[in-house]
């Protein structure tokens, strides 16, 4: 039984507490918001970036060490596997570097309303997309 | 009466911080190198090592180097955080995570630096 006050109304703290608030935490049963999609590849494409940090810098250096390892680096970068990582890295580059700037822009409380959180989710979900596709075509 | 007290912890502020202006660092060199880079029709070896060989260039891209380390650490760290729960395992990976990315900064920096 709620408990009530003298003037018979139910106490706020017992209504929270009694109420049975569904529990939908499952990932694979709960649909994410736009939202939630973005940040979560915020952190893949972050996590995936540092994997493969090594082998960036190790093109990094081909590129710059000597005319003869820029040809290795343009034979290594140009080989069809190299070319779909370096194509999924600089998507991952992209991503992370638009929601990083939506991050930024939600620090200073710019767009943290329900409807612009969402549309700017969805504008670094496209943006990064359409970026990658321009600059993959150019770069190869 | 409650009296917090707060000592002895940092709340994580100075990392939260860090995360952000190493971000912005970051942002400003990839737009300024995207922009002189892509203006460019062809690049061969002497243009792009001429290119990353200027003095002020290095400076910047010592700064970026730095920056992107720092970003990855705090960035990395928090995933160990968030989903790693045993100490011991949660250790190690820290340890693990700053041996490699202390070593990928001396690398960089050589890279840039014997130029």
């Amino acid at each position: 039984m709620l408990r009530r006050t003298a003037k018979g109304e139910y106490l706020m703290s017992e209504i929270t507490l009694k109420k049975e608030r569904p529990k939908h935490l499952d990932l694979r049963v709960i649909k994410q918001p736009i939202p939630a999609i973005a940040s979560i590849l915020h952190r893949v494409s972050g996590a995936g970036l540092f994997l493969m940090l090594p082998f960036l810098i190790y093109l990094l250096q081909l590129s710059l060490e000597s005319p003869q390892s820029f040809e290795t680096f343009k034979a290594v970068a140009g080989h069809p596997l190299a070319k779909l990582v370096l194509l999924g890295l600089l998507w991952a580059f992209l991503h992370h570097f638009c929601m990083g700037i939506r991050i930024l822009l939600l620090d200073l409380n710019m767009g943290t309303d329900l409807q612009p959180a969402r549309t700017s989710a969805k504008a670094v979900l496209a943006v990064s997309l359409v970026l990658t596709a321009i600059l993959g075509v150019k770069l190869w | 009466m409650v009296k917090e007290i707060i000592v002895g912890a940092h709340y994580g502020l100075k990392d939260w911080l860090a995360q952000r202006i190493t971000a912005a660092v970051m942002a400003v060199y990839t737009l300024l190198v995207a922009v002189l880079l892509l203006g460019q029709e062809r690049l061969t070896y002497e243009s792009w090592r001429g290119f990353m060989a200027g003095g002020f260039m290095r400076f910047l891209t010592f700064l970026f180097v730095v920056s992107l380390i720092w970003h990855v650490w705090v960035g990395v760290r928090d995933i160990w955080m968030d989903y790693v729960k045993p100490t011991g395992v949660r250790l190690a990976l820290h340890t693990l995570t700053l041996l490699a990315l202390v070593g990928c900064l001396g690398w960089a920096v050589s890279i840039i630096w014997r130029l």
